[in-house]
């Protein structure tokens, strides 16, 4: 029953801040909405014994991600943005098919199957603690994505210093 | 115990909440933040269902996921720099030089 309770409260705050987030007028309240929707979700991971994401997740997308976005914002007039319209004209086709998508989602979940359980469970993390186990296998069966990840992440510094970088005059 | 289903309806919610603003806001950062709630939606997934089959596979998945929106937000952000330089705006229906 506490456990429900927990959910319950997770998911209604999760859905609000998500709705608040793309609702704002000021981009700068849509941001400080983000940062408390993903401390919920990081909550949210600890609840389901993701202690490893939890973190990461807070420290990339609280602390990394939304600073970008707040400099992003910087470039915004925001004393203009708050007058102007906030949604494109052509907004009701973008509800309607955001609320049929929903709809899709929901009845396809009724034709699930859970498949049979791997090895990974709580007393093995308990064992083991759950880094060990996430490193375990991410630098054995994943090591040749988590290599392709280090070369996305190379790709993001170098196309951001071209695009963003001042043209030279020749 | 939590039922699965009820994570697989919360992450459905967000992801569509995603869906939607992208769709609708004007604003082109918004629609940026909206692109990582999608992704955010997809995580909560992906974790439960982690955590219910006992896999971790799925926070691995996870894991790429956060660095990709690492990248993806960096990169995006670069270009409405670029965009800001060029034309000053930042609401996607001023931005019709390719339209016909």
């Amino acid at each position: 029953m506490l456990q429900q309770l927990f959910f319950a409260y997770f998911a209604v705050t999760i859905i609000v801040f998500s709705i608040l987030v793309i609702t704002r007028r000021n981009p700068v309240h849509s941001v400080l909405w983000m940062l408390l929707l993903f401390f919920h979700i990081a909550s949210l991971y600890l609840f389901l014994n993701a202690e490893f994401i939890a973190a990461i997740q807070i420290i990339v997308y609280a602390g990394a991600i939304l600073v970008l976005y707040l400099f992003a914002i910087l470039f915004l007039n925001i004393k203009e943005e708050v007058k102007v319209n906030r949604f494109v004209g052509a907004w009701p086709t973008g509800f309607t098919f955001g609320i049929a998508l929903f709809i899709v989602f929901i009845l396809s979940l009724r034709s699930f199957i859970a498949a049979p359980p791997g090895n990974y469970s709580i007393e093995l993390i308990k064992a083991e603690t759950h880094t060990k186990a996430l490193a375990k296998v991410l630098y054995t069966d994943f090591l040749f994505p988590f290599e392709v990840a280090s070369v996305i992440l190379l790709v993001a510094i170098v196309g951001t210093i071209v695009l963003a970088k001042r043209r030279l005059k020749s | 115990m939590v039922p699965l289903n009820w994570y697989i309806v919360l992450s459905t919610a967000v992801f569509t909440i995603g869906v939607i603003g992208f769709l609708m806001r004007r604003n082109v950062i918004i629609i940026l933040m909206s692109i990582e709630l999608m992704l955010n939606g997809v995580n909560i997934n992906l974790i439960a269902f982690s955590h219910y089959l006992q896999d971790p596979r799925g926070q691995i998945l996870t894991f790429f996921i956060i660095t990709v929106a690492a990248a993806e937000a960096a990169i995006g952000l670069a270009i409405i720099i670029a965009l800001f330089r060029n034309k000053a705006t930042a609401h996607v229906d001023d931005i019709h030089e390719m339209q016909g």
